[in-house]
């Protein structure tokens, strides 16, 4: 388990190397996922610091290996999740006639 | 708690698990309010949908020198918003 | 929509890359992302016209909002008082949509200089700025941004000589910040139009400098 009193990403002042400065600019999936977060506060379901908690209860490993987006949807997905927006058992419903559509992004769209 | 900008504060050493926005590298360290920015709810309750009573936020200035031994300007300044909860009342 | 596709194998107008993120083998977030919106449609929480008005004006944020803040604050005193009292209510003047955002601007002078960080996430002023740079959310950049900030800003080519004072702010709680960089020397005849080309998005964070005339 990380130190619970100086948890991952409080990272003010770890060493760390050079600051990498390439940079991309958002995929349509990645400003859905934004457009979803915040609309999603708007609703009511959730607050900004509840996907924050999210993410750091997603823990090192997840800032790590998945990409920005990726650990946000995570986040957003738990958030919804206990607010009661809808269950597992409909999101992996979903996901599952989603996959059946296609094989990429673009194919499988509604 | 009555705190004007100039107020010496000391921030708590504090680590309760869960969602905080203090950051590790200020607690126990001491700074001087910038200026007092008002209520606000509080982020420790927010982030579990339980209801959340409002803190009053400050912006709170360090020196450098003092947070960290090495800094290359000890003279520079760091600024954050910290809660009055994080605030130690007993610290002179 | 129609806009899901083809726009991956040419570069954007920031020179960027785009993702291969749409036609790629479809990921297992991509899937998340897509149930959780139709999901959402579905129980009459959002429509997919609500998404979309949404990226659209987080779409129409960019550094050229802050730009014309900044440039408004060089040419116009009585403005620069208000911006440097109440960031929030001076970019709402000026017509930008920054929702409930809390702003805060600082100013650089002659013997200060203002850099922003957040160190536990990383908040961005993104309703008036858009989204944040890819180097802004960094693990280099939070962790070294507070403890070595001169050695940051000496890889971002601003190297801050002895005599500046350097305010670092990290964005801890309800507040985002914008750096009022000072104005450049030679542009007295400048009009604010013409002002605010100069003024870059890291000059507006504090790891560059606004452009020379």
């Amino acid at each position: 388990m990380e130190n619970p009193e100086h948890r991952w990403h409080d990272m003010g002042g770890d060493a760390a190397g050079p600051v990498p400065m390439d940079g991309h600019d958002f995929a349509i999936w990645e400003k859905r996922v934004d457009a979803l977060v915040i609309l999603g506060q708007q609703r009511g379901h959730f607050t900004v610091d509840g996907l924050r908690r999210a993410l750091e209860d997603m823990g090192e490993q997840a800032f790590e290996s998945m990409t920005y987006y990726e650990r946000w949807v995570a986040s957003l997905n738990q958030n919804l999740i206990e607010a009661g927006v809808y269950s597992l058992e409909e999101l992996g419903t979903k996901m599952e006639e989603i996959k059946a559509r296609g094989d990429t992004y673009g194919a499988v769209q509604s | 708690m009555t705190l004007t900008p100039g107020s010496t504060v000391r921030i708590k050493t504090m680590s309760p698990l869960g969602h905080i926005r203090t950051p590790h590298y200020l607690r126990g360290k001491t700074g001087v309010v910038e200026r007092v920015l008002g209520p606000f709810k509080n982020p420790e309750q927010l982030a579990y949908m339980v209801p959340a009573p409002t803190r009053t936020l400050y912006r709170v200035r360090f020196e450098m020198g003092h947070i960290w031994p090495n800094a290359e300007a000890p003279q520079d300044t760091l600024d954050a918003e910290i809660y009055e909860h994080w605030i130690d009342q007993n610290a002179p | 929509m129609p806009h899901d596709h083809h726009d991956h194998d040419h570069l954007s107008a920031s020179g960027h890359p785009y993702r291969k993120d749409n036609d790629g083998q479809l990921t297992y977030w991509q899937t998340m992302e897509i149930a959780i919106r139709e999901l959402m449609v579905e129980k009459g929480e959002l429509t997919p016209a609500q998404i979309q008005a949404q990226i659209d004006a987080m779409d129409d944020r960019s550094p050229a909002n802050g730009a014309a803040v900044v440039a408004r604050a060089w040419t116009d005193p009585d403005f620069k008082k208000r911006l440097l009292a109440n960031g929030s209510d001076a970019a709402r003047e000026m017509g930008f949509d920054i929702g409930p955002m809390h702003l805060v601007a600082v100013e650089n002078t002659i013997d200060t200089h203002n850099l922003i960080v957040c160190t536990l996430c990383s908040c961005y002023p993104r309703n008036l700025l858009g989204l944040p740079p890819d180097w802004y959310k960094t693990r280099e950049y939070r962790s070294r941004a507070v403890r070595e900030p001169r050695a940051v800003l000496r890889e971002f080519g601003v190297d801050l000589p002895a005599n500046i004072t350097l305010r670092v702010h990290d964005s801890t709680a309800d507040m985002r910040y914008i750096v009022l960089p000072a104005r450049p020397e030679g542009t007295d005849e400048m009009t604010a139009e013409q002002l605010a080309e100069l003024v870059t998005r890291d000059s507006m964070i504090g790891t560059g400098l606004p452009k020379s005339p």
